[in-house]
């Protein structure tokens, strides 16, 4: 069998903003290597629009504890409060680290780092919107990115870019490299590590409108289930309010920040109804349900499944005066055009390009896109991975960023966390893989029978003869669970969903694709990809059915409240070969904010 | 709409030389072209090959010659491009297959540049202050993706390609007038090179082709005049 053979202390899957954070810091002590199946300045978190969480308290009165608080809040009280505290308490340091690396934040008139409004986050005593989202215009995603990557090149990180990972090598439940297809060559490398962090994003593709690129497969949790390891709460998987109408472009809650307001069919601005303090600016959970349910009453725009995300001065500045909102200074805020092109440029260019809408003059069609994986694989809050809900850890293997659940998001993630959670844990789990590498020595793999097994499973898709296509099955299954696995849910359609989930499975192994080659076969690649969309769409599905409440992003018709007595712990699924789902559970920390009914 | 593509195709492993394929398909005017590779991709022919990942002209993934102009795929809407449409890989770069070009020559110029920030006074507490006019200055270089619609619309990149070419003189000049950064003597020694800025003729493809509306060719004369004054 043919292969390349590798070997580097910690091999870092996945570079975006976590795996480039993590591999800047490990780098500078132990032999680090990236792998990324995109150039790493493609990796989704250059999508990223609005901005990173601080405390910084550049415009305003702001603390860490109340960024922790709205964390919490915003989580639905089953995030672990042990590690968002450890977040929001390190956020500050590790944004002037981005800004000491050069990242080009917007100004204050003063020449600091600029912040803006985000969704949930307060000042806790008055409770109003605090400006505590750090920004560079509506492209911080793209700033971190690039940043970041720079950096790598000038420490000179090792990448392999266009590599893509098939599959962990796991040896008496370690983890000990990776088996990788070099995407130009079609040829298998064996990566041999002494730790490996896994920092491959999300899967928002599961569902039919998202706000995800169509590369972001959750290659890294489905190969995690697929070595018998359990994934952490995949039930809650937040849809992001404002999607641009039929695209599911992401229009930043950043609009909303600055003042937009969503108004329905009718004309009427609805989110006072629903959260009547913050409004617009509630967290995405109860806003994505405000937009549900509003075009289930029938004041969607013409009667479909939209409403308008109005950020035209003369609107904003109407419902500035109406609710009294203010600058720090005590002077009623004012927008203007000038101002929604600089600070909403790309989001303009965004509602131009793909719907001829001019932001200045019309309101913006959106509906809620499927956006962000609060759940993952479960790791301590030094990144390394859980290997049961016990807390037993898997030696070698780490996790980071979007793909991994440590829980900071728990139930429904604030707006500027993530990006947040890529830079604060990212780091630290550099400087922890560092410092654990010191003390391993290279374990021996059998790297033939790695590759072999790899071999098998590509050779199984290229010389199947079904009939089944492999686009078809995705769009299938894209289907099924926006139909039944989305904002709003109950049983009998998630135990449809299920089952229907279970025959695409069996269909998926009858697919046949048309490329044979060798070089660039993306046909090939993506058809691999389909097979953990399937893995992923299933256990997400089966933790939905069975979480019996409602909290955060998971919103039961059936079951309408949320239950903290039966119900306040994480949810640990498991996956084995012929399909069979495992669920387990392991309790919430809570450190001293005990749950209370959420209102915005 | 009834749309025919027509696409340069090529399989390194059976041809010996690129052909071109025609595709008719029905599609609305605000599709993406993107949107089209991908349902022939996907229901048509599974062999034809391109990069794309964001769909929405952000990550620079999909750079192609779209009726002789370069652009993103996926910021390409029909109801711009017409019904009759050719698609060719990005010129100046070797094709790998159908529209995927290796970037590595790319890659390689741009990182000659030193697109790294670079100070080494010891860091401040806080942040490094900045006042809003002095960040607006590299406002415009910052939006770069990377894509190279620029770069391999440049004649001059096709005639040399040892010419750095536009997309990394734009990244040089994110850092060149960011007043934070100490590396701008160096980078512009790098870009008085002879195969530096001074290749550039100012013929303005590269503004054209920028997807991120970024003044190129603007940028590249800053940078000269950078190089003037400070007398290299
Ligand atoms: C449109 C949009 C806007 C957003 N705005 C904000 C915001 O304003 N603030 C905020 O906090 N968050 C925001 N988010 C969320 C945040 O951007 C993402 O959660 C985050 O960027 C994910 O980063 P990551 O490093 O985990 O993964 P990504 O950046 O998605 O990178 C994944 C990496 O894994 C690699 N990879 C995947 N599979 C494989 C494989 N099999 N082999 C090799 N490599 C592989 C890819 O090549 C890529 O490099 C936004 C998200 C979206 C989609
Ligand atoms: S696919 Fe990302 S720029 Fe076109």
């Amino acid at each position: 069998m043919q292969y390349h053979y590798h070997k580097h202390d910690v091999i870092i899957v996945g570079a975006g903003g976590a795996g480039l954070m993590a591999a800047l810091y490990a780098g500078k002590e132990v032999d680090t290597a990236v792998i990324s199946k995109l150039y790493p300045t493609r990796s989704h978190t250059g999508a990223a629009q609005g901005g990173v969480g601080a405390a910084l308290a550049n415009l305003e009165e702001d603390h860490w504890e109340w960024h922790a608080y709205d964390t919490i809040k915003g989580a639905d009280f089953i995030g672990d409060q042990d590690a968002i505290e450890f977040m929001c308490k390190d956020a500050p340091d590790v944004v002037y680290e981005l800004e000491h690396m050069g990242l080009p934040f917007d100004r204050t008139p003063d020449g600091k780092i600029s912040q803006r409004r985000f969704g949930g986050h307060t000042n806790n005593e008055t409770k109003q919107a605090v400006m505590r989202a750090c920004n560079s215009a509506d492209r911080t995603g793209h700033m971190i990115l690039q940043t970041l990557y720079q950096q790598c090149i000038k420490h000179n990180v090792n990448f392999y870019d266009e590599y893509q990972m098939l599959d962990l090598i796991m040896v008496d439940g370690e983890a000990r490299g990776v088996v990788a297809y070099e995407i130009d060559t079609g040829e298998l490398h064996v990566f041999h590590a002494k730790a490996v962090m896994l920092a491959t994003g999300g899967w928002g593709p599961v569902w039919n409108i998202t706000s995800n690129a169509h590369t972001l497969t959750g290659d890294g949790p489905a190969l995690v289930l697929r070595h018998g390891l359990p994934l952490e709460d995949m039930e809650f998987f937040q849809f992001h309010p404002t999607g641009l109408f039929k695209l599911g472009i992401l229009i930043t809650e950043a609009v909303r920040g600055e003042g937009g307001v969503l108004i329905n069919g009718k004309g009427e601005r609805f989110m006072p109804k629903y959260a009547p303090t913050v409004k617009e600016l509630a967290s995405r959970d109860v806003v994505s349900r405000a937009i549900y349910m509003e075009v289930m009453a029938g004041n969607g725009v013409d009667g479909k499944d939209y409403v308008y995300l109005d950020v035209t001065p003369e609107t904003v500045n109407h419902y500035f005066e109406v609710d009294d909102s203010r600058l720090p200074n005590g002077e009623i805020r004012k927008i203007d055009d000038h101002f929604v092109k600089t600070k909403l440029e790309d989001i303009s260019d965004f509602c131009r390009t793909y719907v001829g809408v001019d932001p200045t003059k019309e309101p913006i069609p959106v509906q809620p896109t499927a956006h962000y994986a609060m759940g993952g694989i479960p790791t301590d809050i030094d990144t390394h991975a859980l290997a049961n809900e016990k807390g037993d850890l898997v030696p070698g293997l780490y996790a980071a960023g979007e793909c991994g659940c440590i829980s900071v998001h728990g139930g429904n993630r604030l707006g500027t966390n993530s990006l947040l959670d890529l830079v604060v844990f990212g780091r630290r789990g550099g400087k922890v893989m560092a410092q654990d590498v010191k003390k391993m020595e290279f374990k021996p793999i059998d790297a033939e029978a790695a590759v072999a097994k790899v071999r098998a499973e590509l050779d199984a898709i290229l010389n199947n003869t079904g009939t089944e296509s492999h686009a078809d099955i995705k769009q299938e299954m894209k289907n099924i669970m926006t139909k039944d696995v989305s904002v709003f849910r109950v049983e009998e359609g998630m135990a449809e969903a299920v089952q229907k989930l279970r025959e695409l499975r069996e269909r998926y192994k009858h697919i046949h694709i048309d490329d044979k080659g060798k070089r660039f076969n993306t046909n090939l690649l993506e058809a691999w990809q389909v097979g953990n969309l399937l893995d992923l769409a299933l256990v997400t599905a089966e933790s939905a059915l069975a979480r019996k409440e409602s909290r955060g992003a998971h919103a039961r018709d059936d079951y309408p409240e949320r239950d903290d007595e039966n119900w306040m712990k994480h949810t640990m699924v498991y996956l084995d070969a012929d399909g069979k789902v495992t669920l387990k559970y392991k309790p919430v920390t809570v450190t001293k904010y005990q749950p209370v009914k959420r209102v915005y | 709409m009834q749309v025919t593509l027509k696409i340069q195709r090529f399989n390194p492993e059976k041809d010996s030389a690129p052909y071109w394929k025609e595709y008719s398909l029905d599609m609305h005017p605000n599709d993406r072209v993107l949107d089209a590779l991908l349902y022939i991709k996907n229901h048509i022919d599974g062999t034809l090959t391109m990069r794309s990942s964001c769909a929405h002209g952000i990550c620079g993934s999909d750079a192609m010659r779209i009726n002789g102009v370069n652009q993103l795929a996926c910021k390409s809407l029909f109801s711009k491009v017409g019904n009759n449409v050719t698609i060719e890989p990005i010129a100046g770069l070797p094709v790998i297959k159908d529209l995927v070009v290796d970037m590595e020559p790319f890659m390689e110029h741009y990182r000659s540049v030193l697109p790294f920030f670079i100070n080494d006074d010891p860091a401040p507490e806080k942040e490094r202050l900045q006042s809003e006019e002095d960040r607006l200055k590299f406002e415009e270089s910052t939006k770069c993706i990377l894509c190279a619609c620029c770069t391999t619309s440049c004649p001059t990149f096709w005639a040399t390609d040892a010419y750095v070419g536009p997309a990394a003189i734009v990244q040089a000049h994110r850092f060149i007038f960011d007043s934070r950064d100490q590396g701008s003597q160096q980078r512009l020694e790098i870009l008085a090179d002879p195969d530096g800025v001074w290749r550039c003729r100012t013929i303005f493809n590269c503004t054209n082709a920028c997807p991120r509306e970024i003044k190129v060719t603007e940028a590249i004369a800053e940078v000269k005049k950078e190089i003037l004054f400070s007398k290299l």
